[in-house]
């Protein structure tokens, strides 16, 4: 098992550099630090003008350089120019000598937003924060309804119920964010059809959350995940009723409700469990697509902001955080998958 | 005030609008269900009503797409400055019909919709069909020969699947990349797949008669390292092959996107079937390597690779809406469903039909299309 981990962990730290160092290429390429200058500096510079800027402010030098002072494990840049010494990790109007000699993401300078004017950290930490609450109630919509949908469609298959349930998830599942929530807005919000329950936007929602400004971008999020996750209990529900173990049960006496929820349900829900936990990447997508929507301005939104504008180190920032959310939920499905399946040995 | 069209008027004149289709449309399933017990798989698709409503909704689109100038009325990019907004049904100043209504610059959002489906039906299918290409070639020998090659194979495809793909979208999808040549770079190695599958399968299959083999390989060659100079590289000298650099782009990425997921699937299927009794006899025959991969593995996995082929079409017509939702590698005045769903947002409350229109055609394809795949699926298992 500690083999296991270990063999887990540096694969997903050698990803996590690979991916980071990925992004970090794509979001510095000459194009984009050309743009940068201009909009830093000014936006009449001359291209030896722009040369001399990237110079000082420490982008001329070799890509794998530049990564390791991002990353924090090569000494950031200084230059010396009429006499002051700037640098990197030197704050304006600090000596040089006060200041550290690595200054990157590992020791939590994640570098300042061109398009918000404050540090990316503090940028992140607060949308997260919004987005976190999105997620949490897609979750709780999301996870107890696909799961009832896929039980019972699966303690039957064939039946009448389970026709009807699977072709609603694949319904769902054929639905992407961005014309459920467009459907959604317009049944439930425009003055077209005029039922008007809800809004059609959720900036509202990021001082105080009600069920009116929150329940549709909340619902969109939810009913896409929801067919793919009721599919796959369904199916791994229906497979379990076939076992053995669940006719001797029946022969037994049990009542068909105490089959299905002593007996079948445990060992139905391991799969969708890994499923859970894969389609957080998934919902990242959904949670960019349904901000923008209904202009929420989480995590997702900030990731759309940044990559319009140019903002390469909030881009970055988005980045090192959506990789990790997406390598923490592949280990953890892993982890879970170990844990709760007896007959999977890792060794 | 301009005269408006009822609802039941505006059906009958769409109904009537899409004639070329619904011909071509009861031509196929007149035939397909007369020789339906003949046509194996697809014959016994007729056999579910699921199926059949899905096959329908992909055919109904694949027909729009190719008789998209018959089907509109208007052209998709004129604009009639008194039509901004307006209601479906209302009545064009020249005595023309915008059956769904005016979009916020006043086209029509009908004959966009009819457009937008040929656009969407001419990338998605191409680019899924690329990805399978690149997820085939590669996934049957890491899954055969398995070891190291298996091992640095699945690395690579794992960190592409870790990309969260709007991320992805966000850094290969803009104008300032083309710069750089990735694009050109990631199609040239892309591109080269379909060459390098074919150019295998024949010779692995012909290798004893060489003549044969020579024909077969030559042609393949021929036509396509011709086509790959014009499509990746734009260099074709007769000007056949070409493709915009802004379709490439978001073509690249397409297929970038999905080709690890295809590479996994194969790779699962390989591993699981090269413990059959008739790779082992095929081995003992003392055939090649490849020939065991394409020629006795690969025929029997196609049941699973069919029912993966229609979900991802679906999945790729999904992405290259996410695409065109944000606005990413496509022009302004493109009729594509992500980018009008996208124009048509801003005013939903007061005019939805400009984003209603191409949202429900997405859907009801991608519904089609999983429906497809799922009576595919039941079928298959029948047997």
């Amino acid at each position: 098992m500690l083999n296991f981990l270990l063999r887990r962990t540096l694969t997903m730290v050698a990803t996590a550099l690979v991916l980071t160092f990925v992004v970090f290429w794509l979001t510095n390429l000459p194009p984009n630090l050309e743009k940068l200058a201009k909009s830093e500096g000014n936006a009449r510079m001359t291209d030896a003008e722009v040369t001399s800027w990237l110079e000082r402010n420490g982008h001329a030098q070799p890509l794998v350089k530049r990564y390791g002072e991002w990353l924090g494990v090569a000494p950031g840049w200084t230059s010396e120019r009429d006499g002051v010494t700037s640098g990197r990790c030197i704050a304006r109007g600090a000596l040089p000598e006060d200041s550290p000699r690595f200054c990157g993401v590992l020791q939590g300078n994640w570098g300042q937003s061109t398009v918000f004017k404050a540090p990316v950290s503090e940028i992140i930490a607060t949308r997260l924060g919004l987005t976190g609450i999105l997620m949490f109630w897609v979750m709780v919509l999301m996870v107890p309804s696909a799961l009832l949908i896929g039980i019972l469609s699966g303690m039957r298959e064939g039946s009448k119920l389970d026709r009807v349930l699977s072709t609603a998830s694949i319904a769902t599942t054929a639905t992407p964010e961005y014309v459920s929530g467009v459907i959604l807005i317009v049944v439930f919000s425009s003055s077209m059809v005029g039922l008007r329950w809800f809004k059609g936007t959720a900036t509202s929602a990021m001082e105080g959350i009600t069920f009116e400004n929150f329940f549709l971008p909340v619902l969109t999020i939810a009913l896409y995940g929801m067919g793919y996750i009721a599919r796959m209990t369904r199916a791994s529900m229906s497979e379990v009723m076939t076992a053995q173990y669940i006719r001797t049960a029946r022969l037994k006496g049990a009542s068909f409700g105490r089959v299905v929820m002593r007996h079948a349900l445990r060992n139905a829900l391991i799969a969708p469990f890994t499923v859970i936990m894969l389609q957080f990447p998934w919902l990242l997508n959904g949670v960019v697509i349904v901000e923008t929507l209904f202009n929420f301005k989480g995590f997702g939104w900030t990731l759309v902001q940044a990559a319009g504008n140019n903002d390469i180190q909030l881009l970055l920032g988005c980045s090192v955080v959506a990789v990790a959310v997406v390598l923490v939920t592949q280990a953890m499905s892993d982890m879970g998958y170990v844990l709760l399946n007896p007959r999977i040995r890792v060794s | 005030m301009m005269e408006e069209l009822g609802w039941p008027a505006i059906f009958s004149r769409l109904a009537f609008q899409f004639w070329p289709v619904w011909l071509a449309l009861l031509l196929v399933f007149a035939v397909s269900v007369r020789t339906r017990r003949r046509s194996g798989l697809y014959g016994r698709l007729f056999d579910s009503p699921l199926g059949m409503v899905g096959f329908g909704l992909v055919m109904f689109w694949v027909f729009t797409a190719l008789f998209a100038d018959l089907v509109l009325t208007f052209d998709p990019l004129g604009q009639i400055a008194q039509m901004k907004n307006k209601v479906p049904g209302t009545i064009t100043p020249d005595g023309g019909v915008y059956l769904l209504g005016g979009d916020n610059l006043g086209r029509d959002v009908f004959s966009r919709m009819v457009m937008g489906a040929r656009r969407v039906l001419s990338i998605a299918p191409a680019a899924t069909v690329f990805a399978f290409m690149v997820g085939v070639t590669l996934g049957l020998p890491a899954g055969y020969r398995g070891g190291r090659l298996d091992a640095g194979l699945s690395f690579i495809a794992n960190l592409v699947l870790a990309f969260p793909v709007i991320l992805l979208f966000y850094l290969l999808v803009t104008p300032e990349i083309r710069t750089t040549g990735l694009p050109v770079a990631l199609a040239a190695v892309l591109f080269l797949f379909p060459v390098v599958f074919f150019t295998v399968l024949w010779n692995s299959r012909f290798f004893t008669h060489p003549a044969k083999r020579n024909l077969y390989v030559g042609v393949t060659l021929v036509l396509g390292l011709w086509a790959w100079s014009g499509l990746a590289f734009d260099a074709d000298p007769l000007g056949v092959w070409t493709m915009e650099p802004n379709m490439l782009n978001v073509f690249v990425s397409v297929v970038f996107v999905n080709a690890p997921t295809v590479f996994r699937i194969v790779r699962g299927l390989v591993m699981d079937i090269k413990t059959r009794d008739y790779v082992a006899a095929a081995q003992t025959r003392g055939e090649g390597p490849w020939y065991i991969m394409l020629w006795e593995i690969l025929p029997n996995a196609r049941g699973p690779l069919i029912v993966d082929f229609c979900l991802r079409i679906g999945y790729t017509t999904i992405l290259l809406g996410t695409l065109g939702f944000f606005g990413l590698g496509v022009s302004p005045e493109s009729p594509d469903w992500g980018s009008t769903i996208n124009d048509g947002r801003r005013l939903l409350t007061i005019a939805p039909h400009p984003a209603m229109v191409p949202a429900l055609a997405l859907l009801s394809l991608v519904l089609g299309l999983n429906l497809l795949a799922d009576a595919l699926r039941e079928e298959s298992l029948k047997d």
